[in-house]
């Protein structure tokens, strides 16, 4: 049966597949294929020998890879986690008739819009425990209260805070598009099913857990996959706010790669750039999976 | 249908003409001249000076002009010039390191050999090993002054306490419980710039190899365990020992390089573990205060083997790809000329000697200036960053500074780490014997 199919000619002319295949091959499946290669050598960019897997065993034995995979697997779950949730309340909100909504959508929009490093400049002045408005402020309501405190270190406690900071400021800047996909979601739900419902007496709590919920999982299932995905190869926002530091407080794999390749470890970064993606094969595909089969059974 | 599309042709056909014909003007004079291209860092006054300076040359040479192109320093410098090199795109002339970081990005293959360039003879004498490669080679010319790592110090807050530079560390902390009690900070961090917070591991370096004779030959063939060895433990342990006596600012971990000079020029700090050439910064931003700060070397165990650690200056480089060599060459030669010095003492005034003999030195000389060059004009008094003496230099060092100066790891566990990211550069840089 399988061979058969294959069999079945493309409906397209070679005309139309030819450039296509050949920016595949190109920029797509040769840099795949060479840097799989490369991940097995010690390699200077001009040179390279061949060292089998010594890069792996070399990686996996990194001493702060620890704290590297912690801190991505906190950071992927928990950004796409928050972006999910708040994403649908925004979207639930911004589709009820609301004047100016288009108007509030862009303002949601805009962080999506601002370059990451900007971002992350700015919320790493922001966020100073010393100087930083926010903490200034939080100085000045304890005072207003009649306490007295310095106000967290938001990204320079040696703990778990600084990853989390650095996580909430991703929720911010991303949620916009989490929340762009459950809009187009919601909008596609046909009305007929919310007359219906009130006709039969819903309320709109009712009809939102029983109507808007269901039918918007495929955007939901989207927003879940892209944002998991985003979140774990992170580091631009990462290396703006905390360059992975203090020490390796808030390092994660694509920070640890950036520093290897930094090194002139190339063949070593390169085997941690196929680890991490492993990492989100491994991660990814079951859950991919796992949602489309929920899609299907509703 | 058919008239627009044809006008949007004729549009196309013109617009191209016109450019064609508008690049082949902005080349026809431009071939007169030679273009060299120069890369060096935006750091510090690095840009004031270069502007300066090759300026200075174009107006002297009118028939070449100097394509100046500032990048990041640190880790993303390294990353970009590597990639440079590799792909054959590095500027005509550019700045960089000498030392270990120069042999990272193999000289001999990379490189424009400058053994026999005539200026060479002017060069320092102690500059050459730093900038010479694995073929006997030298590569470098010398540029900027040398810099001492050690502490910088408000002069005026050891007035104000009847203070004397110290000599061992036991002397700097009693002076540190003095000024404490003062109200002011003793020593200032800032980790927040993670490269600022090596200096008390590196600036001990003069302590480490008066203490242990022939230590960089054994350092480079992976002979020392720096976590047995009281000298190599010293410098980590000193992170420790201010961290726990709460002698550093307490917002440390939040301050950066150009907030710690602020500390320390308005007094609100007494001690900055940093390089002599931090002043330039402070000469920028606070040039009233400079008069008020000094330099001492790292106080070790021994107040009669006392001396600093010295920086090599940074090189000028001119890369093998280089289609301008001669021209290239004439500029490099430039550079360490009397002309060269003379713009560059009015643009930073010298924070330390030039690697040039018989450069002239002018300006409103430091008291850092000062410091520093006593340290050097005494016999035994001055000795090399180990960064110049050997290859092996591990990237990890400033972020596990860091980690002892907050407190997450102890200076035993730090220099455990440390030694480890040694053995991963070595091995990953083919030395032998690890």
């Amino acid at each position: 049966m399988k061979k058969k199919k294959n069999k079945i000619k493309s409906p397209y002319p070679m005309s139309l597949l030819v450039p296509g295949a050949v920016l595949y091959m190109a920029l797509f499946f040769v840099p795949t294929i060479l840097s799989l290669f490369f991940s097995l050598t010690r390699w200077t960019l001009q040179e390279w020998s061949f060292i089998g897997l010594e890069n792996f065993k070399l990686y996996f034995s990194e001493e702060y890879l620890r704290i590297g995979f912690r801190n991505t697997i906190i950071y992927g779950f928990l950004t796409s986690a928050l972006k999910v949730i708040i994403g649908l309340y925004l979207a639930s909100f911004l589709s009820s008739k609301l004047r100016a909504s288009g108007f509030m959508r862009s303002v949601l929009f805009f962080p999506t819009l601002v370059s990451t490093i900007g971002v992350g400049i700015t919320f790493s002045i922001l966020l100073n425990p010393w100087e930083g408005v926010v903490n200034q402020f939080i100085k000045w309501v304890a005072g207003l209260v009649g306490f007295t405190t310095d106000g967290p270190g938001w990204l320079v406690d040696p703990n778990l805070l600084p990853i989390i900071s650095v996580s909430m400021v991703d929720v911010w800047k991303g949620v916009g598009i989490a929340t762009l996909i459950y809009i187009a979601g919601i909008a596609a739900i046909p009305t007929d099913y919310y007359e219906a419902a009130s006709i039969d007496g819903a309320s709109k709590r009712q009809q939102f857990y029983q109507i808007t919920l269901p039918l918007v999982r495929p955007a939901m299932f989207t927003v879940i996959i892209l944002s998991f995905v985003g979140g774990l190869r992170s580091f631009d926002l990462i290396w703006a706010m905390t360059g992975g530091g203090p020490g390796f407080i808030t390092d994660v794999l694509g920070s640890i790669n950036y520093k290897q390749y930094t090194s002139g470890y190339f063949g070593l970064a390169t085997a941690g750039n196929v680890i991490l993606f492993a990492l989100v094969s491994i991660l990814v595909f079951p859950l991919a999976r796992f949602l489309n089969k929920r899609e299907v059974t509703m | 249908m058919n008239v627009v599309r044809s006008s949007r042709i004729a549009k196309t056909l013109t617009l191209g003409v016109s450019v064609v014909l508008a690049s082949a003007m902005l080349v026809a004079p431009a071939r007169a001249a030679t273009e060299i291209t120069f890369q060096t860092n935006n750091s510090g006054t690095a840009r004031d000076m270069w502007d300066a300076l090759t300026a200075a040359y174009m107006k002297a040479n009118p028939d070449v002009t100097i394509k100046v192109n500032y990048v990041p320093g640190g880790v993303e410098g390294d990353a970009l010039l590597k990639s440079q090199l590799a792909s054959g795109t590095a500027a005509d002339v550019f700045i960089y390191n000498v030392g270990a970081l120069l042999q990272a990005i193999d000289p001999v293959r990379n490189l424009v050999n400058l053994k026999n360039e005539p200026w060479m003879k002017t060069v320092n004498t102690g500059f050459i090993p730093s900038a010479t490669g694995a073929d006997g080679g030298i590569y470098a010319a010398p540029f900027g002054t040398a810099m001492g790592g050690g502490i910088l110090y408000n002069k005026k807050v050891y007035s104000q306490l009847n203070l004397k530079v110290p000599l061992t560390w036991n002397e700097f902390m009693a002076n540190n419980a003095k000024i404490k009690k003062a109200g002011i900070v003793p020593v200032i961090n800032s980790f927040k710039d993670s490269w600022t917070t090596q200096l008390f591991v590196l600036g001990d370096h003069f302590n480490v190899a008066a203490a242990m004779p022939g230590f960089e030959k054994k350092f480079t063939a992976n002979k020392i365990v720096l976590a047995d060895n009281k000298a190599t433990l010293a410098g980590f342990s000193y992170l420790e020992q201010i961290r726990k006596a709460g002698y550093t600012n307490k917002d440390a971990a939040a301050t950066t390089f150009a907030k710690a000079l602020e500390y320390l020029a308005l007094g609100k700090g007494a001690h900055y573990p940093m390089l002599s050439a931090g002043i330039d910064t402070i000469v920028t931003n606070f040039p009233t205060k400079a008069p008020d700060i000094g330099f001492f070397a790292q106080p070790g165990t021994n107040a009669k083997s006392n001396g600093a650690t010295v920086w090599m200056p940074s090189g000028i480089y001119i890369s093998k790809t280089t289609k301008v060599l001669e021209e290239a060459k004439k500029f490099v030669a430039w550079t360490v000329s009397k002309e060269s010095f003379q713009v560059q003492n009015k643009v930073v005034p010298p924070s330390g000697p030039y690697f040039i003999k018989g450069a002239p030195v002018s300006g409103n000389l430091t008291g850092v200036f000062t410091d520093l060059y006593n340290y050097m004009q005494k016999p035994g008094a001055s000795y090399p960053a180990l960064e110049f003496l050997t290859p092996v230099k591990g990237p990890n060092l400033s972020q596990i500074c860091v980690e002892i100066g907050t407190g997450q790891k102890t200076a035993l566990q730090g220099a455990k780490s440390y030694q480890k990211d040694l053995e991963k550069q070595s091995q990953q840089l083919g030395l032998a014997g690890w």
